[in-house]
């Protein structure tokens, strides 16, 4: 038994010969002798396995919730089920909540991932353009400051601008002679100054990424070009956008897995609980939590929320099944 | 060779003028803000600037009067990110290496696993109930560390970069003896140290940033973290200018309400926009590392 087996030559799967065991031995013996010879390996996955099936595993149960008349004391597995099975989805999609929610949802992560795209394309090309360093550097590590604080500062880095008395925006408007704007109160203006922020504090990253593909392609093909008289627009528009279109369908594709998953941070800083402008800023994840916090309803929060989750695996699944047809060496898995 | 394949003057100059005023637009909210922290709270409400209208130290004076909650945010925001990195890039780290192993027979059903819990989740609801009723982590400083612990994205980048070092070192090192352990810690630790050292990074961003953890499960002021702590001066500034704000303005003083809030927000990011410099280099080599791939 002191054997070792690290070797690569396969080694017996356990000591008793294998046909002396049935169809379903040989698999256990075969499992049980896998697991005992690599057994450091797989006591290395251990603490990530456990972890994962506490947090996010465990949670799977939970999609039971919407159909059950959730108690605390009684648990997932105990509480009684909902009269009628659908109540929380139906005081859900009869509220009109549902589709002010999924609709807001879906279009600022539409509007993110379109603006946000063409934001951080233009910026990268036009940062490949430049050619003094020290110009480059300092503009680029600008660009990625925001990234690097949380959305609760972005937050009041924007009630700054915002703000009905002191905001900067105000007083801009004051110079015109224009009157002061309740920001906080104005939906309208809302869908604006999302995407604004989105591109304010993503698009530094994903201009990095871009520039990472620019920086992947043949400088001969760019000669040939001039060789043969064209253009530095020319240029741009004949290699360098066609050779950034896969990464640039990798990102956006990825993010489309993502589109009805709004980033709660996001939302939840800037906009918060302030009700007068929902209209055109509340997603679904700040009315699940809303409803989870302040209206204290398990059930009511979890309808939304799997509906969300099952939207989502949805979408993630074609755009996997897409990405592998077009990107074969692109995809994860 | 590279002079003639370039725009013409103008347009460089074009160019030039978009980027800076895109870097305007990054940076102006930052020194605003700095700007309104030193301002004197009587010409707030006139508007803030980058140059305060008048200069007063009155907002940082009062933020720092009780610097109790302040200490004890960094001191939490601080142990969250330190363990939680630690901890989190070793166990990624570990099932990483493990299935990034060619004589590891189920790594791709155990990278499935890791892999599945991108693609699908029960939802915020029952992960709340888990996290609370099961794991009874509301109200432990383990709640901010815990959830973030595993994390397929980075494990499945670490595995890449794993894959990418030659298995010959691997065979060589178990010619010679050594257990997976050692081979894992003395030899592709060392090689991966670009991969480890973004994984570090983006994990540690990740804790010091977040606030999503503290707001579902931790009510215990005491266990607020920096960001968290931002977020209630809101409400404590109101209640400054409710009670100790009225007999303040008895006396004749005015409370910085507003200028503590900028004073707040400024400390809280102080130390990263101090750090900003030395890890931006390792940030975008970490981006070009995993996420194009991704």
């Amino acid at each position: 038994m002191k054997r070792k087996h690290r070797s690569y030559t396969p080694a017996a799967p356990l000591e008793a010969p294998a046909h002396k065991l049935g169809a379903v031995g040989r698999v256990v013996s075969g499992v049980i002798g896998e697991l005992v010879k690599n057994r450091t390996l797989y006591m290395m996955c251990i603490p990530a396995i456990v972890l994962f099936i506490l947090v996010n595993y465990l949670p799977l149960f939970g999609l039971i919730l919407p159909f059950k008349d959730f108690s605390f004391a009684e648990g997932i597995v105990g509480s009684p089920w909902a009269e009628p099975l659908f109540a929380n989805f139906e005081y859900f999609f009869r509220s009109g909540v549902a589709w002010r929610v999924t609709r807001n949802t879906f279009l600022y992560n539409l509007a993110f991932i379109v603006i946000g795209t063409i934001v951080a394309v233009s910026l990268a090309i036009m940062l490949n353009e430049m050619k003094t360093k020290v110009f480059v550097k300092i503009t680029q590590a600008s660009f990625l400051l925001p990234f690097f604080i949380s959305w609760i500062v972005g937050g009041m880095l924007l009630r700054a601008l915002l703000a009905y008395d002191y905001g900067v925006f105000n007083q801009v408007l004051a110079r015109f002679g224009h009157n002061p704007l309740d920001w906080y109160g104005t939906p309208e203006a809302w869908p604006a100054i999302l995407v604004v922020a989105d591109s304010w504090r993503e698009g530094g990253y994903r201009t990095v990424l871009y520039l990472a593909a620019l920086a992947g392609i043949d400088p001969q093909l760019y000669e040939v070009a001039e060789m043969d008289g064209a253009s530095r627009w020319r240029q741009i528009r004949s290699i360098t956008v066609p050779l950034l279109t896969p990464t640039i369908s990798i990102l956006a594709l990825l993010e489309v897995g993502r589109i009805m998953n709004a980033d709660f941070g996001k939302f939840y800083a800037l906009v918060g609980e302030n009700s007068r402008i929902f209209p055109t800023a509340d997603v679904i994840d700040t009315y699940v939590f809303r409803t989870l916090r302040n209206v204290g309803d398990i059930g009511m929060a979890a309808a939304p929320a799997m509906y969300q989750s099952v939207i989502g695996f949805v979408l993630v699944m074609l755009v996997n099944w897409y990405m592998r047809r077009k990107f074969p060496q692109g995809s994860l898995f | 060779m590279k002079r003639a394949n370039q725009f013409g003057l103008p347009t460089r100059i074009c160019i030039a003028l978009v980027l800076s005023l895109w870097m305007f637009v990054c940076l102006y909210p930052f020194a605003v803000v700095l700007g309104g922290s030193f301002t004197a709270e009587s010409e707030i409400r006139r508007g803030i600037s980058v140059i305060p209208r008048e200069f007063s130290t009155a907002s940082y004076e009062l933020l720092f009067a009780t610097p109790r909650r302040v200490i004890r945010a960094y001191q939490v925001t601080i142990f969250v990110t330190v363990v939680g990195t630690v901890l989190s890039v070793l166990v990624n780290a570990m099932m990483a290496y493990a299935i990034s192993r060619p004589n590891c027979r189920y790594r791709y059903q155990l990278g499935f696993f890791a892999y599945f819990t991108l693609l699908f989740s029960g939802g915020m609801v029952a992960w709340y109930i888990v996290m609370v009723n099961f794991l009874g982590l509301r109200n432990t400083i383990w709640a901010m560390i815990v959830p973030y612990l595993a994390n397929a994205w980075f494990l499945l980048i670490l595995r890449a970069y794993f894959q990418s070092i030659p298995n010959d070192f691997a065979e060589s090192a178990r010619m010679d003896g050594a257990g997976e352990m050692r081979i894992f810690l003395q030899i592709f630790l060392p090689l991966s140290i670009p991969a480890i050292a973004a994984i570090t990074l983006f994990t540690a961003m990740r804790y010091w940033n977040d606030w999503w953890l503290g707001i579902m499960l931790i009510d215990d002021t005491d266990l607020q973290p920096l960001q968290l702590m931002l977020r209630s001066v809101m409400s404590r500034v109101q209640f400054l200018a409710s009670d100790m704000g009225r007999r303040a303005s008895d006396l004749g003083i005015t409370v910085p309400t507003r200028g503590l809030r900028f004073a707040t927000t400024i400390v809280t990011i102080g130390p990263i926009v101090f750090l900003y410099p030395f890890l931006q280099k390792y940030f975008i080599k970490g981006l070009t590392i995993g996420g194009i791939k991704g």
